[in-house]
């Protein structure tokens, strides 16, 4: 199953000349761009591990681009999105995000029941690739 | 082999118009006095990017050239003046994307300890993806009598980018003349990778003149026709003095002037009008130590 998220998630992935742009776009606006991983692909995980620093003061996208490739040679395996931090007074929260790198094989997520008080019934979704320990679910 | 269709001539005049290169080379003849082996080949680079255009509309090839370039010269020759401003032409002319210069010295490249100098050194190169790096004084990268020395590791990185990124960033080097030389020897890689060696000219006394009387126009003074003539007098003078650098002795000079000219326009407490404000004398050049020296 495709996990989808942020930006751009109802097209196909975007290619490497599409995030470019992108990128450029964030550069522009002075926002900083931020590259995260994670092998946990609950829409709820918020917490994925940095990739870095977030890369402010650069002008050109290129070297945000040298970085994800370098983020993709050691973790191909897992998700990769990038994000752009919007500094402004008032605004100051992320103002764009988007998946740039996802598993070849993506397990999806099964449904659990869980029975409650008086017969009620409570649901929760859990990734199959959480079965297993982290390092080894995209292996 | 591209489908468009070939046209059978192009004219290159007009070629040359539609580039915007023209004000842009006129603009450097207008304010960097001298340097001609210097204008001789942004002249070259620009002549190739429009033959290069050209060749695109008749479908050869015409790949990017190496633009990496050294700069040599004595102190005060302009090397770094040329380097913010090769940025923006080179911008201009389309060989980088952004146009923006990212100036460093070993500091801003080398680590102090192991494992600190790649982290840094790409960093940098990051930033400057896109632009122009210019490394100033980049002999100190390379210590001979040290062979741990971090700066090699720098280096290295540095040469693989100039070659893998050649596209993406053009690197400058800059420094004097005979360290340059021996820093080159000892780093073949980097010379085969420099194309362009660029030889900076001691100023003639005739061209400081000239630069010192652009500096003082850009900050709203001049000289009157006796401190013309006194800083005429002076410039000669100065040369013959140990520690010349060209261009940043004569700044520095001004800078001394202006200081006696305030003093001179304060110690007077009359009321001052504006042409007084502006005007260094030929006292306020003449009270140097230079002059007094000779005498």
């Amino acid at each position: 199953m495709r996990v989808t998220q942020g930006c751009f998630s109802f097209l196909p992935d975007l290619t490497d000349d599409q995030i470019l742009v992108q990128v450029q776009y964030c550069l522009e606006n002075n926002w900083a761009v931020n590259l995260e991983y994670t092998d946990d692909p609950h829409p709820r995980n918020t917490y994925w591990e940095m990739w870095g620093l977030p890369m402010f003061d650069l002008k050109d996208a290129k070297g945000v681009l040298i970085e994800l490739s370098k983020c993709r040679e050691l973790h191909g395996d897992k998700y990769i999105r990038l994000s752009a931090f919007d500094n402004t007074h008032t605004i100051e929260s992320l103002r764009i995000s988007f998946i740039v790198n996802r598993p070849a094989h993506e397990e999806g997520f099964r449904l659990e029941r869980v029975e409650g008080r008086s017969r009620e019934q409570r649901y929760s979704t859990r990734a199959y690739s959480l079965d297993r320990p982290e390092g080894k679910r995209y292996a | 082999m591209t489908d468009a269709p070939t046209p059978a001539k192009v004219n290159l005049a007009e070629e040359f118009d539609r580039s915007g290169v023209g004000p842009v080379l006129q603009q450097l003849d207008d304010e960097l006095i001298g340097l001609a082996p210097v204008k001789q080949r942004i002249r070259e680079i620009a002549a190739l990017l429009l033959v290069d255009r050209v060749r695109q509309k008749f479908g050869l090839i015409a790949e990017a050239p190496t633009l990496h370039m050294s700069f040599t010269g004595n102190p005060g020759t302009g090397k770094t003046t040329v380097a913010s401003r090769m940025s923006e032409i080179l911008h201009k002319l389309g060989y980088v994307r952004r146009g923006h210069l990212v100036s460093v010295t070993r500091d801003d490249l080398v680590g102090q300890y192991i494992g600190h100098t790649a982290p840094k050194t790409k960093e940098i190169l990051k930033k400057a993806m896109g632009g122009v790096l210019f490394i100033d004084e980049a002999y100190y990268l390379y210590k001979a009598e040290n062979e741990r020395d971090y700066g090699q590791e720098s280096i290295e990185i540095l040469l693989q980018v100039m070659e893998n990124n050649r596209d993406d960033l053009v690197v400058i080097l800059a420094g004097y003349a005979d360290k340059m030389e021996k820093f080159f020897q000892s780093n073949p890689g980097f010379r085969s990778r420099v194309a362009h060696h660029i030889d900076f000219p001691d100023y003639q006394d005739g061209e400081l003149l000239a630069i010192a009387e652009g500096m003082l126009t850009k900050l709203h003074y001049k000289l009157s026709p006796a401190a013309k003539q006194a800083l005429a007098e002076y410039i000669p003078m100065r040369r013959g003095q140990p520690h010349f650098a060209n261009a940043r002795s004569i700044r520095n000079a001004l800078d001394r002037a202006r200081l006696r000219q305030a003093n001179r326009c304060f110690a007077a407490k009359d009321e001052i009008d504006l042409e007084a404000l502006v005007t260094i004398e030929a006292e306020d050049i003449r009270q140097s130590r230079v002059f007094a020296s000779s005498r």
